[in-house]
């Protein structure tokens, strides 16, 4: 039997859920022999792959990058996984919601700026006008909410996913 | 006062009025006084006056005569004569064509369905007296049932004759009266308390305003007659803040009442004592929800409560309530007068006597009608509306207001009941009939009405108040055209969900406009969908 | 008096005067609520108690629906348990409940309702209203953005504390919770500062100054007679 290719994503979050990934600790060693991380912040793969089984999305969708990532992921993955308050909810990124995206970006960038004030737009996407959850975007598979979730319940999900079976979640984990 | 003096005063008035030659009614209900019907008495008067004729010729303010589109409007009874548009400069000619027929360009057919159609128990003094006048009311047997019930029946007489007339709650969802009473006079407790609701707030809807405007010693009687019914000794009117005129009137009648001795202690020299009080809404739609009503005439604030349990049994200050409509207290005098056979046998099995409706939209006649139960609706918006102006077609008919729907163009031949309209999803309710032509989008009143319950959710329980925000945000996406398969399905989900697990009848119903839209103009709906993903942005 | 009835198919024996609530409570049968809270006045609001009752047209409250004998109550269907969820989920898209960087994470009953009930993610499109925060009182602060309007701070403080500091203030999606005539709670006339309502809460909108992220824990001694710990966890 082949491996289980997975693969991983960071939009707008902040790693903790990568963080809490590789609080498998030891259990990565017996993950390794069945699954292949084909893309992820923490491989070097730069091109996602044609065709993934299973995508774990940290993060929520909050510029038109992590928009295109997310609809090209959807593409090539056959289940996408929201992993975390801000994939599964918008969280902390979309406390900003309540407010005009203008609004936001003249507090940061200009009456909190002592120098240099103005809206960065080199080589960073620009900001869509609200932070969404994944599945607003593209449909979504497996909803794991926690911030982050922890290391058991992500290797629990994962079991679940190598097994065959589509994961719930259910008590083991909550928002926040 | 005593039965030969009581009689006397309207026969007095009989009188009076009989001395005079010439008749002039002037419309003064809120529709035609704020075209400036008053300015057009003052003319007439004047008019009569210079041509040396008051003391022949009688004009009279009276309440709605019906035809509110065509207002302002000047009645000539003694001669069978309706005038429309009036101003004030057509007071000379009307004045001087007194007993020669009417001036032409502005007579106004009364031969016509919309006035032959009708049948007046509710409406039939309105545009015939002078509802600022307690003489004027038993003039035309004004009180003498109440009169009657008092020196000859039992209140469980009372009882049983508004059982045997089948008469229906008029507020909208049509719960049998008599049982109602017979409830409230069954619940235990010393003080029970009558309540009129004429807190009239649908849209569109302007029949209670017109009776309490038209008739107002008429919901008066039928209040009193309903208290000796069920024992009751003090009675509120609720009425919204914003029908001054409504409640000018209304406090002007409770005054003369007890001024003739018909409202206060031992009336008609019997032990039955009876007050009657005003109280006003303050603008918020909810507080016609009974429990929500009586919250807001205790002085909290206007939140429905869960039922049981029902008003009947605990309503104003944890007493025994009863509380209808002001059109279900104004059929109850003339049913203690004719009897309740004779009301049964008005209007449809389940459905007795009458309704009373008001008629807009897009229809050529529009205004206050009062039609036997069972009457079609094509017969209303085409014999008596005289059908869609401006060559349009006709599209759908709303009723019920923003717990109603809306019915389309195949079910005109449905019969006007509580039973025929609710199997089209929409209701009785309390009369607002809103006409649509071709030229409305079914969208577009799904999300008027939506917009209107979020509004008016008072935001107690969950999913009135977000699941009509919720509803109301999809409605505009589809509007917009930015919605998608998904977003109608959720609505729809929302939809059964809402009314499932609503607190009170407002949102229960809140998401029926969108219920009977999609449910006969579906179509409407999936033009506005966008043909994209799921993303927007 | 005693009256027997149906719970999903279990035979329980209940006081005449006992709401369904408190008979499936008493025969350790799940219903879930949030604006209920034993020892005040039962609302029927936040509608997460409604339960099948056989021959009822409608829904009932289990808060607030007396047992009859001979009843039949069923407290878990699909139906149910779909509409419960929803209540959740309009409740999380209404407010902004961040509960990451809530100060009641991880005591939060709405937060665990979800948890309970299965509520991992919300259908629903999140409204993300500008909500503001209320700081002025010396000791405690509340967060409207967190504020699910269950109005159990209006009624401990009116009917047990007897203050009336807390009401609601418009209506629909609007309402929100006010202290005095809409005044900033720290210039309240008629505050008594006891903190009643604090400890009702069931979410973080209602805190105690100086509680940083999942510090507002509940006092279980603070108000004996008021159940305020809720039994909402499978295994709690």
């Amino acid at each position: 039997m082949g491996k289980v290719s997975i693969a991983t994503v960071w939009l707008d979050g902040c790693s903790g859920c990568h963080m809490s990934f590789l609080d498998i600790d030891e259990a990565l060693l017996d993950l390794a022999d069945r699954i292949s991380l084909v893309y992820s912040p923490l491989v070097d793969n730069k091109v996602f792959p044609d065709s993934v089984d299973v995508t774990l999305v940290e993060g929520a969708v909050s510029n038109e990058d992590d928009l295109k990532k997310i609809k090209h992921i959807r593409e090539h993955t056959r289940l996408l996984v929201s992993l975390g308050d801000c994939a599964v909810t918008g969280n902390v990124p979309s406390m900003r919601n309540s407010f005009k995206l203008k609004d936001v970006l003249d507090r940061a960038y200009f009456e909190n700026a002592q120098v240099n004030q103005r809206v960065p737009d080199v080589s960073i996407p620009p900001l869509l006008p609200r932070v969404r959850p994944v599945h607003q975007i593209v449909p979504v598979d497996v909803f794991v909410p926690g911030c982050p979730p922890s290391a058991a319940t992500i290797l629990q999900v994962l079991g679940e996913l190598l097994e065959g079976r589509l994961p719930q979640v259910g008590e083991q984990s909550h928002f926040g | 006062m005593d039965h030969e003096e009581f009689l006397q005063i309207g026969e007095q008035e009989r009188r009076r009025q009989a001395e005079y030659r010439h008749h002039i009614h002037v419309c003064m209900a809120a529709g035609c006084l704020s075209s400036q019907s008053d300015k057009i008495k003052t003319a007439l008067e004047t008019e009569v006056e210079a041509h040396g004729e008051s003391g022949h010729c009688l004009v009279k303010g009276v309440g709605c005569m019906g035809l509110c589109g065509n207002g302002p409007l000047v009645a000539v009874p003694s001669e069978d004569v309706l005038y429309q548009g009036v101003t004030t400069e057509d007071a000379p000619d009307i004045v001087k064509n007194l007993g020669k027929g009417p001036i032409r360009h502005k007579h106004c057919p009364t031969d016509i369905p919309f006035f032959k159609s009708q049948h007046k128990i509710v409406l039939e003094n309105c545009g015939r007296i002078d509802p600022e006048r307690i003489e004027d009311y038993m003039a035309v047997g004004g009180y003498q049932a109440f009169m009657r019930v008092l020196t000859e029946l039992m209140p469980i007489g009372v009882i049983n004759e508004v059982t045997r007339s089948g008469l229906r709650g008029r507020g909208g969802a049509g719960y049998p009266t008599g049982l109602k009473l017979s409830t409230v006079a069954r619940s235990e407790g010393t003080t029970k308390y009558v309540v009129c609701n004429g807190d009239e707030g649908d849209p569109g809807a302007f029949m209670d305003r017109s009776v309490m405007e038209g008739d107002p010693h008429r919901v008066i009687e039928g209040m009193a007659i309903a208290a000796y019914a069920v024992g009751a000794h003090h009675g509120y009117i609720y009425v919204r803040a914003e029908y001054p005129l409504a409640i000018e009137r209304l406090n002007k009648a409770i005054r003369q009442a007890q001024k003739a001795g018909i409202l206060g202690q031992n009336i008609f020299g019997t032990n039955f004592d009876f007050s009657l009080e005003i109280r006003l809404g303050a603008g918020a739609f909810v507080c016609g929800e009974e429990t929500a009503l009586l919250a807001s005439i205790e002085g909290r604030r206007g939140s429905p409560r869960p039922r049981p349990p029902y008003p009947a049994a605990k309503g104003l200050w944890g007493c025994p309530t009863l509380i209808n409509n002001v059109e279900t207290f104004a059929n109850v005098p003339a049913i203690l007068r004719n009897g309740g056979d004779w009301f049964a046998k008005i209007g449809t099995k389940k459905s007795k006597g009458t309704k009373v409706f008001a008629l807009s939209g897009k229809v050529k006649n529009i205004g206050l009608i009062e039609v036997p139960m069972g009457i079609t609706l094509e017969e209303i918006i085409y014999d008596m509306g005289g059908g869609i102006p401006d060559g349009r077609r006709f599209k759908a008919v709303q009723t019920g207001g923003p717990s109603g729907g809306c019915i389309p163009a195949d079910h005109l031949g449905t019969s006007v009941d509580y039973e025929s309209l609710s199997e089209l999803g929409s209701i009785m309710g309390s009369g607002g009939m809103i006409v649509m032509d071709d030229g409305s989008s079914m969208v577009e009143v799904a999300r008027y009405f939506m917009e209107f319950c979020m509004s008016e959710s008072c935001g107690k329980c969950v999913p009135c108040r977000v699941g009509t925000a919720l509803m109301y945000d999809l409605l505009t996406k589809i509007a917009q055209g930015h919605a998608n398969q998904s977003d109608l399905q959720q609505l729809e989900t929302l939809c059964d969900m809402v009314r499932s697990t609503s607190l009170c009848g407002l949102g229960q119903s809140a998401p029926n406009p969108v219920m009977s839209t999609l449910r006969f103009f579906r179509e409407e709906y999936l033009e506005k969908l966008a043909d994209t993903e799921l993303v927007k942005e | 008096m005693v009256k027997t009835l149906r719970i999903d198919d279990q035979d329980v024996s209940a006081g005449t005067d006992d709401t369904i609530l408190q008979v499936a409570q008493d025969n350790a049968i799940f219903i879930p609520t949030l604006c209920n809270l034993e020892g005040l006045k039962p609302v029927g609001a936040c509608r997460l108690c409604l339960v099948e009752v056989e021959g009822y047209r409608g829904l009932a409250p289990a808060c607030v629906t007396r047992v009859e004998e001979g009843m039949q109550i069923y407290t878990q269907s699909e139906r149910l348990q779909t509409y419960r969820r929803m209540i959740l989920e309009m409740l999380f898209v209404e407010g902004n409940h961040v509960c990451a960087v809530c100060v009641s994470n991880g005591t939060c009953e709405l937060q665990a309702l979800a948890q309970r009930l299965g509520m991992d993610h919300s259908h629903l499109e999140y409204r993300n209203p500008a909500k503001s925060v209320d700081v002025s009182h010396y000791r405690f602060g509340v967060d409207h953005n967190r504020c699910i309007l269950c109005a159990r701070c209006v009624r401990v403080c009116d009917e047990i504390e007897g203050a009336h500091t807390w009401d609601l203030l418009g209506r629909g999606i609007q309402s929100q919770v006010i202290t005095d005539l809409n005044r900033p709670w720290g210039e309240s006339k008629t505050c008594t500062s006891c903190g009643k309502c604090v400890q009702v809460c069931p979410t973080g909108a209602l805190f105690k100054k100086s509680k940083a992220v999942a510090e507002m824990e509940k006092e279980h001694e603070f108000l004996p007679y008021l159940n305020t710990i809720r039994e909402v966890r499978s295994n709690g």
